[in-house]
């Protein structure tokens, strides 16, 4: 356990003043995260699951629970990913201030939502609270975020962009929540994207817990390049139910001196799809670490996870994915694959596919592969007439491609494909 | 004269592999470089091209008036040199046109030439599939991947045909190629050939010479130029295989 003395001091009282308010089902669920976080406290190296992660360094700082006001100043149109068209949504500090029409699509702010009882049967419902200190801690704390329902058989028209605008003036610490229920047989797209103000120390402990009802499609996107002084933690829990399919695509490139992504998916009924795809383009002294596990619970199903790093400059990476096919999930395809490229001598990569399976008649495969530039394909394209810097770039991006040209929104595929050459580009390595 | 190569000397992990070349080739020439196997045929492409497990020992290398040797592998190729490779690379992921089109626009650059308009880059892609009977299908996929032999050794001309180079080295070209896809890489490399270029096609067998004429034919062997001659020579290599190349230098070296 870490004692950061004053943030883990500063999390109680903050605790003790915010809770007991709302209904008696959401202080007790308050109270069990609270107790689950404060017995487990911060993780350390000696937890299996941040073996590679030390986080310490990173709570260290004088952080305030109470952001400064966020304000839109600066910001880019589409918070700079040219000719999306997409309904926004701007959370500043997690808080919704604007009303947003989308039709067959609701958007509420957390705060008004909690009212609501109809929340019980859906928050922290699937997360294992006493193994995710972060998770837990969030769902004791979290005031603001949204929650976004799509109705049954809604088919949206376009995506959504959810923009999160902070303001990181003075250090702080933030607990942003996000809830996505896609109902029977809709369609949904959600972008995410951050935009800080401000070069003061910022911890986002953000948790996103997705529903996708019967024969829904949900499709997220992470992306993730954001300011040194921004360290990010980032759970995901997705709930599948029969015939539904989800899409779940994770891009950080550098930016944030520390990213932590957890995805847990329980596939929880019959006939599922999943896609998982990610992309890690890590530079300067970047901590990157994807954690992800697939429960297969029911026969036929499929997953497919896809992730990609590439390692530049002092950055580190971890992925570590797991698949568990339980023993009822006869028919089970699942596939996993973890490739990276390291750029750099200094760069470290730490990988971990594992797969547990309980079922006997299923399809099955993970692998994980470490690499660096193929000096034969780097002497072709010179050959040619092409210079080093641009000849990496065609590779990198070549190596990507497997992952970038998954993207169904053309313009965050070509935002992610221009930013990954704007990001090599930067990286100190190359200069 | 565009290239003229002197005493040239180069080894790879203190192997000497070249031991003292010396090659002369003016504009509107083709010259075949012919030998047995191990003789340093490949070698001598790798070395001109610039490919880095090869140390330059000795010599210069002179193209186009300019110390060849002194230059990067990619100011090669801009300044005009070619290397068709004997085993082009696949690389997934880079499709086929936006490889050239980079590659293009870096050698205009190069030059300080603007980057040419997409109106007139498509035309000249056009007018070059057609010249070199590329397979337009084959330009948008991914570079070379999963491109039969025939295919990566057209894709080789169609990249000379696009890049126009002064200087062209085609290495073993004609390796692994039925005799049809010989036919249309032979066709677009004549096709190619004019006063201001010039090539080098290095093979070991004498078929692809009946179908690229050469102005002089030159024999390596175990790292020199052991015989030099017109394409007559070619047909008596055939004729006799390379044992009679090798006996008088293998005896002058004793």
């Amino acid at each position: 356990m870490i004692t950061t003395t004053s943030l883990y001091d500063q999390l109680i009282s903050f605790y003790n003043n915010t809770a007991g308010s709302g209904q008696q089902w959401l202080s007790d669920l308050r109270s069990r995260a609270f107790e689950a976080f404060s017995t487990q406290g911060f993780p350390t190296t000696k937890n299996e699951e941040w073996r590679f992660t030390n986080i310490a360094a990173f709570l260290k700082e004088d952080y305030s629970l109470q952001p400064g006001a966020a304000t839109l100043q600066d910001i880019k149109k589409s918070n700079g990913i040219p000719s999306f068209d997409a309904h926004e949504i701007v959370l500043k500090n997690g808080m919704l201030n604007e009303d947003v029409n989308i039709r067959g699509i609701t958007v509420t702010p957390f705060r008004a939502a909690l009212k609501d009882d109809r929340l019980k049967s859906y928050l922290s419902k699937y997360i294992s609270l006493e193994k995710n200190a972060f998770a837990a801690l969030n769902t004791a704390l979290f005031q603001n975020g949204v929650v976004i329902e799509t109705a049954k058989n809604i088919i949206a028209d376009k995506p959504l962009h959810l923009i999160h605008v902070y303001n990181a003036e003075d250090p702080v610490f933030v607990n942003p929540r996000i809830l996505v229920i896609a109902n029977k047989g809709s369609k949904t797209e959600v972008v995410e994207s951050i935009y800080v103000k401000g070069k003061s120390p910022l911890f986002i402990n953000n948790v996103t817990e997705a529903y996708i009802a019967e024969n829904a499609r949900l499709d997220q996107y992470y992306l993730q390049t954001t300011a040194p002084n921004v360290r990010l933690v980032n759970f995901t829990q997705c709930v599948q139910s029969s015939d539904s399919l989800y899409n779940n695509y994770t891009y950080t490139l550098p930016g944030a001196d520390f990213v932590r992504n957890t995805l847990h998916l329980d596939l929880n009924g019959t006939n599922t799809e999943s896609h998982l795809y990610g992309l890690y383009l890590t530079g300067a002294n970047q901590l990157v670490d994807n954690h992800t596990s697939v429960h297969h619970l029911f026969p036929n199903c499929m997953s497919n996870e896809l992730y990609k790093g590439v390692l530049m400059d002092n950055s580190r990476a971890v992925f570590n994915g797991k698949i568990y096919v339980h023993q009822d999930a006869q028919k089970t395809n699942a596939f996993q694959q973890n490739n990276n490229m390291l750029l750099s001598n200094k760069a470290v990569i730490d990988s971990k596919p594992q797969l547990e399976i309980f079922a006997d008649d299923v399809k099955c495969s993970h692998g994980s592969t470490v690499g660096s530039f193929n000096n034969e394909a780097l002497f072709y394209l010179k050959a040619r007439g092409i210079g080093e810097i641009a000849a990496r770039n065609l590779l990198v991006n070549a190596f990507a491609f497997d992952v970038t040209n998954k993207i169904q929104i053309p313009a965050v595929r070509e935002y992610v494909e221009k930013l990954i050459t704007k990001k090599m580009s930067e990286a100190y390595d190359y200069q | 004269m565009l290239l003229s190569i002197k005493n040239l000397q180069a080894a790879v992990e203190d192997k000497q592999i070249l031991k003292g070349i010396n090659l002369q080739v003016n504009a509107g020439e083709v010259h075949a470089i012919m030998g047995p196997n191990g003789s340093g045929k490949s070698s001598l492409a790798s070395v001109l091209a610039g490919r880095e497990n090869y140390e330059v020992t000795g010599g210069e290398v002179l193209f186009d008036g300019k110390d060849l040797l002194e230059l990067s592998p990619e100011d090669r190729a801009r300044e005009g040199l070619f290397l068709a490779f004997q085993y082009p690379v696949e690389i997934p992921g880079v499709s086929n046109i936006n490889f050239l089109r980079t590659a293009l626009n870096e050698i205009r650059a190069y030059h300080n030439q603007p980057p040419l308009e997409a109106k007139e880059f498509l035309k000249l892609t056009r007018e070059n599939q057609k010249l070199v009977e590329f397979d337009a299908k084959l330009t948008n996929r991914s570079l070379n991947e999963g491109f039969s032999g025939g295919e990566k050794k057209r894709n080789e001309i169609f990249q000379l045909a696009m890049l126009n180079p002064k200087l062209s080295i085609l290495d073993e070209t004609d390796s692994g190629l039925d005799i049809d896809a010989l036919r249309i890489v032979a066709n677009g490399v004549n096709k190619l050939r004019s006063e201001k270029n010039a090539f080098i096609v290095i093979t070991h067998y004498q078929r692809l010479l009946e179908y690229i004429v050469p102005d002089f034919v030159h024999v390596l062997y175990d790292g020199r130029i052991v015989k030099s001659g017109t394409k007559e020579l070619a047909l008596e290599l055939e004729e006799k295989g390379y044992d009679w190349i090798k006996e008088p230098v293998t005896s002058e070296s004793i």
